[in-house]
């Protein structure tokens, strides 16, 4: 039976884990997001499903713990901010080029440097363009409500190992913090069957089973590359997720994410009680990102507005997707500034409908 | 006239005294003659063989020479990346108990870039087996001064001799290793010569073992020529090596079943 609870955004995520049968998680403390480990351990998941929580000695190592488990076939994850993540890249790039699944969330906050412990998007580019060494992507799942950071676990996971690639839950400390009432899915059971990559024990008569990201052989290097691009496209024809907020007869439209495509949501309304036609699309996954769609709606509307906290960067992904055929800019605000609704209208009407 | 005898019947099964093992593949290794990789990878896989655990191991390779040692252990494998064996090797005991794990590291591997891998998963008490080569020096990517690098010894980054002012001192990884209480078995042995083969055998086996009494880390040590990046033909390495590295590596137990040895 699904169950009500009133939790945190990092609260909701780490629950959710346990819930959805997660083997494993390995961290390392930062705000804004250490409410994933602490929840976790208050809520002894050994007792409950027998999940290993283990706090690492960086996230380096807790990255390459991840590996390690996943490399073992089993649902393992991990949680950092910005910092961490950056630190974390050399090991996603080895997860990707072995082809394990894994979780790994970002409760971004603003950058660069130690930064601000606010929140931020300005690790866009970082999650969505691969981030560590050598051509890789990850699916990147962009929530804007607790009770998606509670189902972006599963659907996280589920990609996953769908792809055989890490999944990146890409979110803020506003939504990390916040707290909203969220359905969260009933226990499901770990996993007793693993896959056939999976390092358990060479069986006798079997293979034995190596994971590695290595081929000195340049041609299987890049057969092997060929491989993983393929995949992502695969992800692009497929996995394309979004929402649509008053697009049918906008004139204008705005695209945000996450806590930005919140406010969005408002500025939506203000703007339509001013008489502006305006519509808010909300891509869900950041990678695959909805060219196809942006694309589409390049052809109804008059101008575009990418609204991020940060001083743009999916911005580059529309102006991809538009090809030149109508204006495109972007408003944000950086370093832990969160970009009123007003402000967004203001910069509409300026930057696009103005200007 | 007496039967002659064939090799055919002298090749007889009952006939046999020695047997490569068949933990080992048939491919064959890419480490320079004389160097000491090849000797314990088959020590390892002999151990791995007369304890039956061939289906029950896993184990994890560094970045450095003995990166393609998956490629020679008839295991299971996982690659890491450089330094943070420990790291996966947590996760896989950590989720498989009932298994045996280990790693495998080079010096650079295991005390420069994952010093804290090292230190952390044996002061957590981590349940596996630590296999540390010690050749004084970066052998894989061509001779580059090691945390291990002896003072005064050259090396392609150290080509006047290490000068412990200008470039610090050695690391004595495995001693610091025993202090911590969540270690349970440290050795340092060597394996140029055959009873010195046989010594280091027993320890891998121990430290193989010791993961049934789930009492924390087992680290062994073999110092190791590199003869390549030492410059030196494989004999004249083994007698720099006993001249040089064994005075300010010694040999022998630093700790047993978690008893500091005196
Ligand atoms: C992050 C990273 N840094 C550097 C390297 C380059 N590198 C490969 S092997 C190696 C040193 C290996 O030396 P050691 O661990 O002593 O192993 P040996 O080859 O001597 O057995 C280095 C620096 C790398 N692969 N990855
Ligand atoms: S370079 Fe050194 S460590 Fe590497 S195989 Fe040759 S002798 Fe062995
Ligand atoms: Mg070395």
């Amino acid at each position: 039976m699904k169950e009500l609870k009133l939790l945190k955004g990092n609260e909701a995520i780490s629950e959710a884990a346990i819930r959805a049968g997660a083997d494993a998680y390995f961290g390392y403390p930062i705000t804004p997001q250490s409410e994933i480990l602490e929840y976790l351990m208050a809520e002894k998941p050994h007792e409950r499903t027998g999940m290993v929580v283990l706090q690492a000695e960086s996230e380096v190592a807790a990255i390459n713990m991840v590996y390690g488990g996943a490399a073992c076939g089993r649902k393992i994850l991990t949680s950092s901010s910005s910092p961490g993540i950056s630190l974390k890249q050399e090991g996603l790039s080895y997860i990707a080029g072995s082809e394990l699944p894994c979780l790994v969330v970002n409760v971004v906050r603003g950058g660069p440097g130690l930064g601000t412990i606010q929140p931020s998007q300005s690790d866009y580019f970082q999650a969505t363009k691969g981030g560590g060494h050598g051509d890789y992507r990850l699916i990147v799942l962009a929530p804007s409500s607790v009770q998606e950071m509670a189902d972006f676990v599963k659907l996280g996971f589920d990609l996953a190992f769908k792809y055989r690639n890490p999944a990146m839950i890409l979110t803020d400390g506003a939504i990390g913090q916040m707290m909203e009432k969220v359905w969260l899915e009933e226990q499901q059971p770990r996993m007793t069957e693993f896959p056939e990559w999976a390092t358990t024990g060479k069986k006798p008569g079997k293979e034995r089973r190596i994971v590695t990201s290595l081929d000195l052989d340049s041609a299987m290097q890049e057969k092997f590359n060929r491989k993983l691009q393929e995949k992502y496209r695969k992800m692009e024809e497929n996995e394309v997720r979004f929402e649509e907020i008053d697009c049918e007869d906008a004139e204008y439209l705005l695209v945000a994410y996450g806590t930005s495509a919140r406010i969005c949501q408002k500025s939506v309304k203000i703007a339509r009680e001013k008489g502006i036609k305006v519509g808010l699309l909300r891509p869900i996954t950041l990678f695959p990102f909805p060219k196809n769609k942006i694309k589409e709606m390049a052809g109804k509307v008059k101008g575009i507005l990418s609204v991020e906290m940060s001083a743009g960067q999916m911005v580059e992904d529309i102006r991809i997707s538009v090809e030149g055929k109508v204006k495109v800019d972007h408003f944000g605000r950086m370093g832990g500034i969160i970009h009123s609704s007003e402000e967004i209208v203001t910069a509409l009407e300026q930057k696009i409908i103005g200007g | 006239m007496a039967e002659q005898i064939t090799n055919k019947d002298i090749a007889r099964e009952e006939n046999l005294v020695f047997k490569r093992t068949g933990v080992l593949t048939d491919k064959v290794m890419h480490y320079c003659p004389g160097c000491g990789h090849g000797t314990v990878h088959r020590l390892i896989a002999e151990v791995i063989e007369e304890m039956n655990i061939q289906s029950d191991c896993i184990g994890v390779t560094p970045v450095g020479c003995s990166v393609l040692m998956y490629n020679y252990l008839d295991v299971d494998m996982q690659e890491a990346a450089h330094g943070r064996a420990p790291a996966l090797a947590t996760a896989i005991k950590r989720l498989q108990p009932d298994k045996f794990v280990f790693t495998y590291q080079g010096d650079g591997d295991l005390a420069a870039i994952g010093t804290a891998e090292t230190i952390h998963a044996a002061n957590r008490g981590e349940n596996f087996t630590i296999f540390f080569i010690n050749n004084g020096i970066y052998g894989m990517t061509g001779g580059q001064m090691a945390p291990t690098t002896l003072p005064e010894m050259k090396s392609s980054t150290s080509p006047y001799g290490r000068d412990v002012k200008m470039m610090g001192n050695p690391l004595k990884m495995t001693e610091l290793v025993a202090q911590l209480p969540g270690t349970y078995y440290v050795t340092r042995q060597a394996v140029h010569t055959p009873r010195d083969v046989r010594k280091a055998k027993k320890a891998i086996r121990k430290a193989f073992e010791n993961q049934k009494l789930e009492k924390g880390l087992s680290l062994v040590e073999i110092v190791s020529n590199c003869n390549s990046g030492w410059k030196m033909t494989p004999v004249q390495a083994n007698e720099w090596m006993v001249e040089n590295m064994f005075p300010f590596y010694p040999l022998g137990d630093l700790k047993v079943d978690g008893e500091m040895a005196k």
